[in-house]
């Protein structure tokens, strides 16, 4: 299993939007992808799921991946954060 | 004759007949169904119609509101492919044995209600969404449209309105929205700017109003159901000006700034935000004179990081495309306070530590916002502009600090505009007098007339009782304007306007006649100013 944590940068958080790109990606990624935040943590390719998590700017996430090519997964994962959150 | 008084969210007038607007929400019923595969299969079908309907949606909203607002139809088309939503929907059918019409409505209440419990604004709205995905797949499966829709050319009234609705519906009958609920950044306020159509929120709207006809008022936020026919003839009469004035703007679209003996003027719009660049390229302005960056400090519960400082202006520029982007460092303090900021409460805010003079006092929050800006340029066209100078001591410490910022980022190999252009605001007597001086160290002047007139005339602008005597056009004022513009050109730099008065069209011409090479005014101003910079002159004309 890898992981990371990344700081949320975008004013409204993990909104609809990159939500939603950022599940395709986790379900694309072949990995399984888990966010957590504040005590919670939700599969990252359930869209409805991650945005009940409720997640602000300024919020620290830890992502982790699981299975397929976690190194790739990772990686990709921790571009998407950076770009879009 | 009845008035009620609303909020305006999108200007203008209009006349018409009310139409009423209501959804049908039927009730759903809950049926006991035997063969569930069945049921799943109806399940199916109607979600892949749903999918189809929002992707057209989509495609219609792009055009209308464009893509930043239509993204919400494609999140509602992810909402609904989604995993939770299916779940949740196969497994009541499953367990339950119910209509798939049932199961989804029970769903999209389900998480609605998830949503609404949350505590933030944001994620408290998407129960709306919810509801309107599962409300769509329901009307498929009962094969019920929404046949109360308007025939003809209308006012509608209505207690709220989705999105989806709004995009729906035929705009040739929109004169105008009048809802109860609703704000001035929903969707359908959005929608009425772009249709150029008026629109009200807050509205205690009436079933029986309907077919009546009524006057919306879109500048003083009024409603008047079944008019005074005296009242009707004057608005007729605005009526017909505003046709004229719409004609002439849409004349005016793609037409160069430039006088009538061919000096070309460099006319910019004023923002306050990201979300501003929309009008800006609507009303056709060739750039942005003036940028505020206090939305980012004055929206955050404390200092934004470089990072969400370089976004925001990185996406202006990029957005605004090639066209300059001028952005004013941080102007806090007077009027604008900050909690974090940790101002002490003073008796003269105007004359106090605000703008530049708290920035070179903390290096630290200017160097961050200079990083940013700095590193934005790389992406477009900007400018950076000091606010609130008062002397050459200031500039070389500017320049100083901004000159050791940029040492950093080369060292970094990280890549911006090393010929970025720095300009400063001329918004005090002292910088206006001195400008001979100052014009030899900054590559641009911005005339800030709001705080210049209130130095000047030592009136204070938040002062009702001062009003009569703050007399905008003073010629103290207006010689200073004159005296900057003259040093500006004597050093070869340029000078422009971005204050209130650049949009005053009585000034134009005078304007024009001082040699002001740039006029920065809201949105709104820019065609109307666009039409007198084009019949003035640089000379007297008698």
């Amino acid at each position: 299993m890898k992981t990371f944590n990344y700081t949320i940068t975008d004013p409204i958080g993990i909104h609809a939007r990159p939500a939603g790109l950022l599940a395709k990606a986790a379900k694309a990624s072949g990995s399984k992808v888990t966010i957590s935040a504040n005590g919670k943590s939700a599969d990252a390719s359930k869209l409805i799921l991650l945005m009940g998590l409720g997640i602000k700017c300024g919020t620290e996430v830890t992502v982790s991946v699981e299975g397929g090519d976690e190194a790739k997964a990772a990686d990709d994962m921790e571009q998407f954060f950076k770009s879009n959150l | 004759m009845e008035e009620y008084k609303g909020k305006a969210i999108a200007k203008g007038v209009v006349v018409g007949k009310i139409f009423f607007y209501s959804k049908e929400t039927g009730q759903v019923r809950r049926r006991s169904i035997d063969d569930i595969e069945a049921e799943k299969q109806r399940y199916e079908e109607a979600k892949a119609e749903a999918l189809r309907q929002l992707g057209e949606i989509y495609e219609k909203a792009l055009k209308e509101v464009g893509e930043e607002n239509a993204a919400i139809f494609e999140v509602h088309q992810m909402f609904l492919e989604g995993d939770e939503f299916n779940e949740s929907v196969t497994s009541i059918i499953e367990t339950e044995k119910v209509n798939a019409e049932y199961a989804v409505a029970k769903t999209g209440d389900n998480l609605a209600d998830m949503f609404a419990s949350m505590d933030d604004d944001y994620f408290k709205a998407r129960a709306a969404d919810m509801k309107d995905i599962s409300e769509r797949v329901v009307n498929v499966l009962t094969g019920s449209e929404n046949t109360n829709t308007p025939t003809e050319p209308v006012i509608l009234i209505a207690e709220d309105l989705a999105p989806s609705e709004t995009v729906q519906m035929d705009k040739a009958n929109l004169l105008s929205f009048v809802t109860r609920l609703g704000s001035s950044n929903s969707h359908t306020a959005i929608l009425a700017r772009n249709m150029d159509i008026p629109a009200l929120i807050g509205i205690d709207i009436d079933k029986a109003w309907h077919g009546k006809q009524a006057v919306v008022d879109g500048s003083k936020g009024l409603l008047i159901i079944d008019p005074d026919p005296d009242i009707l003839a004057d608005y007729e009469i605005k009526l017909k000006k505003q046709a004229e004035e719409k004609e002439l703007l849409k004349a005016l679209k793609g037409k160069e700034d430039v006088t009538l003996d061919g000096k070309h003027i460099k006319l910019y719009a004023n923002i306050g935000g990201v979300g501003d660049v929309a009008d800006v390229l609507k009303n056709d302005a060739k750039g942005i004179g003036l940028f505020r960056s206090e939305f980012l400090y004055l929206e955050s519960d404390d200092f934004p990081t470089e990072e969400q400082q370089f976004e925001a202006y990185k996406k202006v520029a990029q957005l605004m495309a090639g066209k300059k982007v001028i952005i004013r460092t941080l102007d806090i303090g007077a009027d604008k306070q900050v909690d974090y900021f940790g101002l002490d409460k003073e008796d003269n805010p105007a004359l106090g530590y605000r703008a530049i003079r708290i920035c070179l006092d903390r290096p630290e929050i200017f160097k961050t916002q200079l990083r940013a800006l700095l590193r934005a340029s790389a992406f477009g066209n900007i400018a950076i502009m000091y606010p609130m100078i008062i002397s050459e001591a200031e500039v070389i410490k500017i320049k100083e600090i901004s000159a050791s910022v940029k040492e950093e980022l080369k060292s970094e190999k990280i890549p911006f505009n090393e010929s970025i252009e720095e300009g400063i605001m001329i918004e005090t007597p002292a910088a206006a007098v001195i400008s001979d001086k100052l014009a030899r160290l900054v590559d641009f002047f911005s005339i800030g007339t709001n705080d210049l007139t209130q130095y000047t005339l030592a009136v204070d602008r938040q002062n009702a009782k001062l009003e009569a005597i703050a007399d905008t056009h003073h010629e103290a004022v207006l010689r200073l304007i004159e005296l900057v513009c003259k040093n500006a050109h004597a050093a070869g730099i340029w000078a422009g306007i971005c204050g209130e008065l650049g949009s005053d069209t009585e000034l134009t011409q005078r304007f024009m006649e001082m040699g002001v090479d740039e006029l920065s005014v809201s949105a709104s101003r820019i065609l109307p100013v666009r039409q007198k910079i084009r019949a003035s002159k640089t000379t007297p004309q008698t």
